[in-house]
């Protein structure tokens, strides 16, 4: 109970604190040492009625005290210094998490910098468990941390919200690093997939008129919704013979139901697409010409070849394999392991086995994730075997 | 704060004479449009990359040589000074620069506060 109000108030009170203070270290060491009070002292005393509230207070008490000790810093800055510190539980705090995923996610910021900052400073992950998931040693992501704050401060890198007329790009930015966060954990990471999702709820409330805000949400409800399906005995299971009946209904439901509202917001974009996309999935009927449409319209707004050999899947069940395989011919993705094992599928499925395996031995070639190779290598098997 | 925006581009001044005299003067317009912001504390353009000299001092000799630090295509051409509240600021006066649009770039750098 105490750990799901650490994750939920985490971003809430160093964006606070951030905000004052306009030092990251200092409010994360800050947050880090309230949450350490609260810890020892909850159990025992019971969770405080506002517990936001009460670790924003501590924590600041705790920025406030630091700077008193710290004279030439005081004299320095004197305004940023509140007379007494305050009283727990009574101040009500602006909430100034959009600020600081806007300033984490700051172009000026190269995307592993961001990626890493918004997990350390909104989402509270621990420099250690950051570096685990990205696979990089710690003080690798250490470092990559100190330059980032280091940058926000030496550049300038503002603090709040962006102005209107560059907003949607940078909305963009903020969406891209919580959507890539959650495909690094797509697959075994879970708890990135869930942070993401945390991260997307919680811009969903700060940006309640953003459709594509409640598209991305969607989105990844509706993918983590299939997360127990998705691998049977370490071998992935591709969508159409995932056994749905351990797919999350509750998640399907709420990520069909955020998609909805989201649609009413006007202005879809590419991630209400794909949202519409993988709800259309979940149908127990697959209206796959509807599914091909979308792609299209994916296609015509990010000009992306990976979203055109989607869409090839989607032609190959209304128009057959045949069409599908003309298409997926005309891209330029040699080397990328879809690439192969969508052709090889194709191929199987016109009987052309000989050219299917090769395509399947090139996908293998592509591929290190080790539920993935389960998969290609059983396919290879499959086609390589003599036909009665 | 105070940033320096230095102008990178290509040198190119057979395009330049080639040009519409309306359009230097568009152009021209341009710069000393960003010159004229009250941000703008200081601005310059330099001459061609051929004029410069490199020195360096090497147990108290003097060095000097023929040409630029580094033998890039994109050169610097110029530089401006400007005051912003923050980085976003400094981004939207660089954007105004019309070498960001004509193949070069502006580089923001953030001046050390003494």
């Amino acid at each position: 109970m105490i750990d799901a109000i650490f994750k939920e108030e985490w971003g809430r009170v160093v964006a606070s604190l951030v905000g004052t203070f306009r030092d990251f270290d200092l409010a994360e060491d800050a947050a880090q040492e309230a949450f350490a009070i609260a810890a020892e002292r909850w159990p025992r005393d019971g969770v405080p009625s506002s517990p936001g509230a009460w670790l924003t207070t501590t924590a600041r008490n705790r920025v406030i005290d630091r700077l008193r000790r710290d004279r030439a810093f005081a004299e320095r800055a004197p305004l940023l210094l509140p007379d007494e510190p305050h009283d727990e539980e009574e101040t009500v705090f602006d909430d100034e998490r959009l600020e600081l995923i806007f300033t984490c996610c700051h172009p000026a910021l190269a995307l592993d910098a961001q990626v890493a900052l918004v997990l350390r400073t909104c989402g509270g992950l621990t420099t250690d468990e950051i570096a685990a998931a990205f696979l990089v040693p710690e003080a690798t992501m250490a470092q990559r941390l100190v330059r980032a704050k280091h940058k926000i401060k030496a550049a300038g890198i503002p603090f709040r919200v962006p102005d209107d007329h560059v907003l949607p790009e940078r909305l963009a930015a903020v969406l891209a690093v919580v959507y890539l966060i959650f495909n690094e954990g797509y697959s075994e990471r879970e708890e990135l997939a869930r942070e993401a999702i945390r991260l997307g709820s919680s811009l969903a409330g700060l940006m309640p008129d953003e459709a594509e805000v409640h598209g991305l949400l969607a989105l990844m409800l509706l993918h983590e919704a299939r997360r127990p399906a998705r691998l049977r005995a370490g071998e992935i299971v591709l969508l159409g013979d995932q056994d749905r009946a351990m797919w999350r209904g509750n998640v399907i439901a709420e990520g069909a139901r955020i998609l909805e509202h989201a649609l009413t917001l006007g202005r879809p974009g590419v991630y209400c697409i794909q949202a519409a996309i993988a709800e259309l999935h979940t149908q127990p009927e697959t209206d796959w010409a509807e599914i091909a449409a979308l792609y299209a319209e994916l296609m015509r707004r990010t000009g992306s070849a990976v979203v055109e050999l989607n869409r090839a899947v989607a032609v190959a069940e209304v128009e057959g394999p045949e069409a599908a395989l003309e298409l997926v011919d005309s891209l330029e993705l040699d080397g990328y392991r879809y690439l192969h094992s969508t052709r090889a599928d194709l191929l199987r499925r016109l009987g052309r086995d000989d050219e299917a395996a090769a395509e399947y031995r090139c996908a293998l070639e592509l591929s290190h994730q080790e539920h993935e190779r389960r998969f290609l290598e059983r396919r290879l098997q499959d086609v390589g075997r003599e036909r009665p | 704060m105070k940033y320096l925006l230095l102008i990178y581009n290509e040198e190119n001044p057979a395009a330049w004479e080639a040009m519409p005299q309306a359009e230097q003067q568009a152009l021209i317009g341009e710069y000393r449009a960003v010159s004229a912001l009250p941000n703008t504390l200081g601005a310059n353009q330099l001459q061609p990359v051929a004029t410069a000299t490199t020195v360096r001092v090497n147990d108290g000799q003097t060095l000097a040589t023929d040409g630029p630090f580094a033998e890039t295509k994109e050169v610097l051409g110029g530089y401006y000074l400007v005051e912003a509240s923050d980085l976003d600021e400094a981004i939207a006066i660089a954007a105004k620069i019309p070498a960001a649009r004509n193949g070069g770039c502006v580089e923001v750098r953030p001046i050390v506060e003494m």
